[in-house]
């Protein structure tokens, strides 16, 4: 009982550190049409800006506002100066996304060295909660919350601001959207700027959890294809559902199959593939 | 512009391929070492410790060797196998090195076993430390400065049972070679002196999230041994504290768990946690005090697994030397010295390589203690002059099928 319920927990706190990521990776998908590689790198940055504002005693809410400010202000840079020259190639674009997640993860080797580092959560966060007679990492409980918030202000954002009806109006139809003049330009700069911020920030909430390391950004990018791939491309509840369907897998496949822990993830993704290729809330064949 | 500026490079390039290159030697000249680690990637720390520990040795020796100059060339494999073997032939083909000090990771090592073998280049592996490597596969031409993997481990597994009296233990590692040699090597001496090993877990080398991990641990134990590499038993340490555990279940591990070169990205998490292996930064003997030392002041850092690996392999390399004069050109010479290389100036203590090219030395039990606000391990007990065979004879212990994931088979896992 006390396992099951233990491995729960762990679950919905994995889905929550996979939303982080896997939100702006669906959002970008669906606007942009690219597959954008650099994700994982962008967390990755976020998580090391973050453990630089701490490691200067700016504490952790800094750290996560400071991320994703940076991180958001790179994307912005790198679609306005680079992905915007390859408009129409999506292939080259791809290809650019991952010459630039080498060149980020090179530049955090140089800058940050190749040292894990543990970074520590918030000190009102610290030790273990008691549930039930349980202890469990607050931390994690505190993620769980923090990707719920998140996902109710992204929904708020997309499905009751003007700017969000401009960002749907293009991901359905953006032939159309340009027709009744959206600036479907500057729109592209400001989800990838904020898709990228996202990640940052996500990197900060994970870091307490995963620590910083070089390869992290390896590490990451795959859960996201999973997750968006699964739950839907272009689609926020999509990456929500898949999010948290990915960690109870994760969880209790790597216990319950432990000889599968390397397949686990992959598995209900070629299911999806096979059965429904748009995954389950997408509005876009993958 | 840019396309003019290449060709020119490219053709400048040719032209310094074709010149004579200064490959016959006379005693005048300086040695070629190569030096193969790792700058980028995922094991650039480790990478780092290493060029650390050789670049101390050369600046202590005043960059010469038994009298002759040292030239030194880095290469980095990015901890890629298929780079490895490149830039292992680069140095042998294009910087003619006349020995190779590197690489880091096990599986590169094996990545350049066939090349080495034709090449005929002498090796002194700092870091890799695959049982077969010295064992059912020996390489005439490769020989160790660090053990094997089981070589802490299986002095580890008898301390755990008659000195720390546990009896049922569980059991958690990388799922990799290095992981599954290291548990192998202790379950086998735990259970052979009456312990019994309840739950093996092996989560993958690059895993997320070590919780659901901690969440499957058997919670009727006497301890928990944990076998990590790199950066991974910062996550573990934290994880199981968090969880926790720490405090609850004693927890023991391999060398590289809490060793210094993570060690000191750790708190007190680490603090008490028991392990074994052939260097610690605290031994108590004049070398390892000047290295210390050295290593603090040049580089603000404690050395470990990988510092030691690469600073013994200098040390292997010097004394060879020595006993061929500095004759490096005479490479059978020389390699019959490096195999029967023995050093009384290690910081390890005294070092004497086995018939196959591994060393003979040394395991220390460690216990991690905070000293001066530092976390250091401190030495609980020695194991002298520990052997890759530990007390089965080498006959019988080749005979056996090497050490892996389910090799010994463990017989008391409980469900």
């Amino acid at each position: 009982m006390t396992y099951w319920f233990i491995q729960s927990l762990n679950s919905l706190a994995l889905g929550g550190v996979l939303f982080t990521l896997a939100a702006g990776f669906s959002l970008i998908f669906g606007l942009m049409r690219i597959a954008n590689l650099s994700h994982g790198a962008y967390f990755m940055l976020g998580a090391y800006v973050g453990l630089s504002v701490i490691d200067r005693g700016y504490g952790f809410v800094a750290a996560v506002l400071a991320a994703g400010l940076a991180v958001g202000l790179a994307g912005a840079v790198i679609e306005r100066v680079i992905l915007r020259r390859l408009a129409g190639n999506s292939l080259g674009q791809v290809l650019a996304t991952l010459g630039i997640a080498f060149v980020i993860a090179d530049f955090s080797l140089w800058m940050w060295g190749g040292d894990p580092r543990p970074v520590a959560g918030p000190d009102f966060l610290q030790g273990a909660a008691q549930l039930f007679g349980l202890s469990f990492p607050l931390y994690r409980l505190a993620v769980l919350v923090f990707s719920i918030v998140l996902a109710i202000g992204l929904w708020l954002l997309l499905d009751k601001t003007r700017l969000g009806m401009m960002i749907r109006a293009s991901v359905d139809d953006m032939q159309m959207a340009r027709g009744v003049g959206i600036p479907s330009s500057t729109l592209f700069t400001i989800v990838f700027a904020l898709g990228a911020a996202l990640a940052g920030i996500g990197g900060v909430i994970a870091a307490p959890i995963l620590s910083v390391y070089p390869g992290m950004d390896a590490d990451m990018l795959p859960l996201a294809l999973v997750v968006v791939i699964l739950g839907g491309l272009g689609s926020l509840a999509g990456a929500f559902i898949g999010s948290f369907v990915i960690g109870f897998i994760y969880s209790f496949g790597q216990a319950l199959f432990p000889d599968l822990a390397y397949i686990i993830l992959f598995l209900p993704m070629v299911v999806i593939l096979a059965v429904r290729p748009r995954g389950l809330f997408g509005r876009i064949a993958a | 512009m840019l396309k003019k500026l290449l060709t020119i490079a490219a053709a400048a390039a040719t032209l310094a391929g074709t010149l004579p290159s200064t490959s016959y030697a006379a005693a005048d000249d300086p040695i070629r070492v190569g030096f193969l680690t790792v700058k980028s990637g995922a094991l650039a720390a480790g990478g780092k410790q290493m060029e650390d520990g050789l670049r101390l040795f050369l600046k202590e020796r005043g960059n010469m060797i038994a009298g002759r100059k040292v030239e030194l060339f880095v290469a980095d494999s990015a901890g890629q196998p298929a780079i490895t073997k490149t830039k292992a032939q680069e140095l042998v083909e294009k910087n003619n090195v006349q020995v190779i000090i590197g690489p880091l990771a096990a599986f590169e090592a094996l990545a350049v076993d066939d090349y080495i073998r034709k090449a005929q280049i002498p090796v002194i592996s700092p870091s890799a430390a695959a049982e077969d490597l010295t064992q059912r596969k020996p390489n005439p031409w490769f020989v160790r400065a660090v053990g094997t993997s089981a070589q802490p481990t299986q002095p580890f597994g008898e301390y755990a049972a008659r000195e720390l009296k546990y009896k049922r233990i569980a059991i958690i590692g990388d799922d990799f070679s290095f992981g599954h040699e290291s548990v192998a090597g202790f379950q086998r001496t735990f259970e052979e002196n009456g312990g019994k090993v309840v739950q093996k877990l092996w989560s993958p080398l690059n895993v997320a999230d070590y919780g659901t991990y901690i969440g499957q641990i058997n919670p009727k134990v006497d301890a928990v041994f944990a076998s990590f590499a790199g950066g991974n038993g910062i996550k573990f340490l934290k994880q199981y504290n968090e969880y926790g555990l720490k405090g609850k279940i004693p927890l023991i591990t391999s060398m590289t768990t809490v060793d210094e070169g993570v060690l000191k990205s750790m708190g007190d998490e680490a603090l008490d946690v028991v392990s074994s292996g052939w260097y610690a930064a605290t031994i108590d003997n004049a070398n390892n005090k000047r290295f210390v030392q050295g290593m603090n002041r040049e580089y603000k850092e404690d050395p470990g697994y990988y510092a030691i690996g690469a600073y013994s392999a200098a040390l292997i390399l010097e004394q060879a030397l020595k006993t061929v004069s500095g004759k490096i050109e005479d490479k059978t010479a020389f390699m019959a010295a490096l195999r029967n290389v023995q050093l009384t100036n290690d910081p390890r203590g005294d070092i004497k390589l086995d018939a196959l090219g591994n060393p003979i030395m040394n395991v220390y039990v460690r216990k991690v203690e905070r000293k001066n606000g530092k976390l250091v391990n401190t030495i609980v007990k020695t194991y002298p002059a520990v052997s890759q065979f530990w007390n089965y004879s080498q006959r019988d212990f080749l005979a056996s099928p090497v050490y892996s994931r389910d090799t010994p088979v463990a017989n008391n896992l409980e469900k």
